[in-house]
Parts: C-alpha cells; structure tokens; sequence
C-alpha cells in the first residue's frame, strides 16, 4: 500500500507545498494530511485545495498530475520515498538529508539546494542550478546523490562541496563552477566553462570538452574510483558502457585560478 | 574411532579467540593480485612471532569483485583488534600500495571497524583526494603508475584461531602425501586459512621452554627423533613423520568444517593416527573434539 496524492486543481501560481515530505506526514491521519498548510502564490491553503488524497499513512508517497508549479516538494525530508509520476516544480528535495525521491519526468530549477543526504533521481530533464549554492552563499550540497537522466542546465553543482551529482545527457554552462569537493559526472557534452574557479572536486565526462585556460593536462590513465563509480551509475539505469568503465580517462587539473586541486576527467575512447 | 585405517584420537584442538580481517586485493591483472596478497600474508604465520597470521582465502574473479578486476581475498588476525588495524595499515601500506595496479578493499561485513586508508592516506602528502559512495569513502593516493584506491575502513570481527590437526605417519613421503590432500580439502571452506608454508607446519610448539626467555618451545612429545628419550612420548613405535595443520576461521564452524574435511582427506594407508594439539583446555576459548567431527558421531 501507498499513499496517494493526486492533483485535482492545478495551481495558477506556484504553491509552495514543503509540507508534502514523508517527515511531515509521519504520525498524521489522512484527514490531518489534507488540511497541511501550503501556499498558493501569497494565499494560504491546504494541501486538500489541490489532492485527493487516499491511501496508507506512513508508507511511500506517490504523487499524481503536472507538478510542475509545485516547488519544495520532500523539503528537508530525512527518510522515506517520494515517487512523482510526472514533472514537478523548483526546489525539489531541498535541504533533504536522507530519503529518496524519484521523479519520473522533469524537475524545475534549484533541484536540492542544501541537501546533505539521501537520493534524488530524475528521469526526464532538470533546469539550472541542480545542486547548487543559493545566491550568497559560498557553498552547495553538502552529500547525498542526485541523479538526472536527461539534461540540465547552467550552473550544476555550483559551490558544492560532496555528494554526487550525475547527468545522463548535457549539462549546461559553469558546471561545477566553485566546487569544493564531490563529484559531477555527465555523460553527455559539458557546457563551457565548466569547473571555473574550483578548488577540488571531479567533473567526469564521457565525451570531448573544452577545457579553460587555466586547467591543466597531467595524464592519461585509467581511474581505479572510477571503475566504482560507473559501475554504479550502470546499476541505477544509465547507458554506461564496459568501456568507459575500464577505459582511458584524461585529468585535467585546475582550477589554476584557485587551489588547483580540482580535476576534469575526460573519457578517451 | 577409525576414519578407514587411521585412528582419530580422543581429544581436542584448543583454540583460541582471535580478531579477524577481509582484504580484497584487485589488480589489473590475476597475476598482480596474487603478487600482492603474497607479499601481504608473508612472515604471518603466528602471532607469537610475526604479530599476525594472514594467508590466501580465494581468487576472486573479475565479475565480482569491487571494481570489477580479478582479485584475492586474504584473512588476517590478531590477538585484539587494535593489532589487527596496525598490521593492516602495515601491510597494506607495505605489501598492496607497493604493488603495481592494485587497490584494496574491505572484505568484511561486521559493525567493528578499523582506520586504514585513513592513515594511508598521509602518504600521499596533501594530494590525496577522498570520494564518497553510499556512505563508503574511499582514499585515491597518487603514486607512479597512476593512484592506489584504498577503503577508509576495514571491518574486523571476532575469529577463531588455533584450530588444528596433527597427522602421525608411518614415513615422510606418505605423510607429505596425506597432508597436501588434507590442506586440498580444506582450503575448499570460505572463512578459513591455513597460515603456515603451503598450509603445513613441522615444527609444533609447546608452551613454555627450558630457556626464561623463550614463551614456547618444540613440541618434543610428537619429534620421532625424541622417542628413546622422552618418557612421555605421544608417538607410537611405528610413526616416524608428524606434520601439523593450523586452521584460523572466521567462526568455530568454519574451522571445524576445514577440521572436519582435513580428517576424511588426510585418513590414509600408512597414516597412523590423527590427533590434535591442546594445552589441557586451560587457555583457548574453544575445544573442538575431534570425534565430533567425524560423521555419525
């Protein structure tokens, strides 16, 4: 048994619904689920404006209808599943430290600013700044793995310092501009300028890239982590091929600008 | 009891508690691995000389190990675990990082741990680089033929140590015989080593020496060439070769099935007697009755 939450009436403004999180349905009643509190553009509703809602308290959620003006569904949620059956809005997972959410089509922008644990996985595409640092603030996702098997847009992984963010297709402009530490592994094309101004961290691609100037070639080899990584990644569902698990790999060091203990790994077939 | 012709005697092996490892040794190739996990289980035949006994468990084949190369398992223990996590940080610092190719892996599942890539790591001198998977951190150290991939942690557990059996035979060649069947046999049970020369030691000990300053000594009462001097001989007038096989294991049941295996493989023509090693049942956490063993019993 589940939980279901089925959208009835779609929002015309975003409603911010960070009260839909497996935390903040523990110990409720369904009828004391309904009347959380969410709001609709500056108007405070409940979540019965918009669900249906039926199903088996305390087990995993499942979402119905276009979400995708709902943003900060699974905030701060530290266990238990979501499972989106479409697209949802901005802020998806944020501040999330354990659990997992499970999206079957497209995310918003802001996918899991803050996270610090637990597992996103998307299978359509994300907007900008998945993983990043909020505005002002010098760092991103602090752990936890988001995993989109489509494409994302600029800024992924901004300023994050570990935790894991992987793309399945392309990844936008700046890519892990900032990173402290973590791993971003796309397997599609990076955008330019990708890895600007980090200080450590790995961006891995499986396809060319153009490097800054102020990134370094060091050598050709075959990452032993690396081997992990995408033999994992090949578990979760994506096209990783027996080559690039076992394959050559080119490190680039950088950023030069900062402490230069970053790297970009180049897949070299 | 006879096993075919060769008695087993009525007594026990006395066993000891010890503290144990699983190291996963992989490598670009089988050959690498094996260089690796040989060099890391050499000198670890007793604790009482080499701080640690360690040998082979198993070849592992590519598909599955961690990182999908070929590798070996290797055991290792100790008398207590914070000895365990020095000899690992030795060995695997000395033996594994040295070798060409290999990263090291824990092997273990168990909710006691020890620090080892964790002190590795100061190796690589500011350059070492930490990734984190499923809440598994792994240290990447920069060495010449690219880096040495190491866990953070390895988890130790509670074993087993000492188990043994003692073959009486008629002469060497036979002997030598039984003793490589009996090793055979055993080696086929997950969670064991047998820590000493191909899994075979002649030179049994006996507690204490006529010397202060040596803790054990040879084990006179099994040496042939004792016989016409020792009043309290345990050797028949017909044995004139005794070899001994000491079994560490994860847990009692894994040594007594590797036990249990030497007894049926080793009992042959010209193999006297199959005995076991004890010190009256004084010290060692674990008796294991050789009778027991044997089926039907």
């Amino acid at each position: 048994m589940s939980l279901e939450l089925t959208l009835h009436t779609s929002p015309q403004v975003p409603v911010e619904a960070e009260n839909i999180s497996p935390d903040k349905f523990a110990g409720l009643t369904i009828a004391e689920i309904e009347t959380l509190s969410v709001m609709h553009g500056n108007e405070q509703l409940t979540l019965a404006d918009f669900f249906k809602v039926e199903g088996q308290t305390g087990a995993e959620i499942h979402l119905q209808g276009d979400l995708s003006r709902l943003k900060y569904i699974g905030s701060g949620m530290s266990s238990g599943h979501i499972h989106i059956h479409g697209n949802t809005g901005q802020h998806l997972g944020a501040a999330m430290s354990g659990g997992e959410i499970l999206v079957d089509g497209d995310a918003g922008d802001w996918v899991a600013p803050d996270m610090s644990g637990g597992r996103i996985q998307i299978k359509g595409n994300a907007g900008h700044m998945v993983g990043s640092a909020y505005r002002g603030s010098p760092v991103g996702i602090l752990g936890g793995e988001i995993i989109i098997h489509g494409d994302v847009r600029n800024e992924a992984g901004h300023g994050m310092r570990n935790g894991m963010i992987v793309v399945g297709g392309n990844s936008g402009d700046f890519t892990g501009v900032d990173m402290l530490a973590g791993s971003i592994i796309v397997l599609g094309k990076l955008g330019i300028r990708s890895g600007a101004g980090m200080k450590r961290g790995s961006i891995v691609t499986l396809q060319a890239a153009a490097m800054l100037p102020t990134f370094s070639y060091a050598c050709t080899y075959q990452p032993t982590y690396l081997r992990i990584y995408m033999q994992y990644l090949k578990d979760s569902g994506l096209a990783i091929d027996e080559a690039h698990i076992s394959g050559n790999y080119e490190r680039w060091s950088g950023d030069a600008i900062e402490l230069n203990r970053g790297e970009i790994l180049l897949y070299k077939d | 009891m006879k096993i075919k012709s060769t008695e087993i005697v009525d007594t026990f092996a006395e066993a000891f508690k010890m503290w144990a490892s699983r190291i996963i040794i992989t490598a670009q190739t089988s050959d690498w691995a094996l260089a690796a996990a040989r060099s890391m289980t050499g000198f670890a035949t007793s604790v009482i000389g080499c701080k640690c006994e360690a040998g082979i468990e198993r070849q592992i084949t590519a598909d599955s190990s961690p990182d999908k190369r070929p590798g070996v398992s290797v055991l290792l223990f100790a008398m207590d675990s914070e000895s365990l996590g020095k000899r690992l940080v030795e060995r695997i610092g000395q033996c594994v990082m040295t070798c060409p190719t290999t990263a090291c892996y824990n092997g273990l599942q168990s909710e006691h741990s020890v620090v080892v890539g964790g002190q590795l790591r100061y190796f690589g001198d500011g350059f070492q680089i930490s990734k984190k998977l499923n809440d598994r951190r792994y240290w990447r150290i920069p060495v010449m033929d690219g880096e040495f991939l190491v866990d953070e942690k390895f988890n130790v557990q509670a074993a087993v140590g000492g188990g043994n059996i003692l073959l009486l035979g008629k002469d060497m060649n036979t002997t030598l015989r039984a003793v490589k069947a009996a090793v055979k046999a055993m080696r086929e049970v997950e969670g064991i080593i047998l820590p000493f020369p191909d899994g075979v030691v002649r030179s049994g000990s006996k507690i204490g020496s006529k010397y202060k300053a040596l803790i054990a000594s040879t084990n006179d009462a099994y040496c042939p060439t004792l016989r016409a001097v020792r009043q309290d001989t345990s050797l028949a007038a017909d044995v004139n070769c005794v070899l001994e096989i000491v079994i560490d294991g994860l847990d009692e049941a894994a040594v007594r099935e590797a036990m249990r295996r030497g007894l049926y493989a080793a009992a042959k023509p010209g193999i006297r007697q199959i005995t076991a090693g004890n010190y009256g049942g004084d010290l060692g956490q674990f008796k294991i009755d050789l009778h027991s063993l044997v089926d039907g019993q």
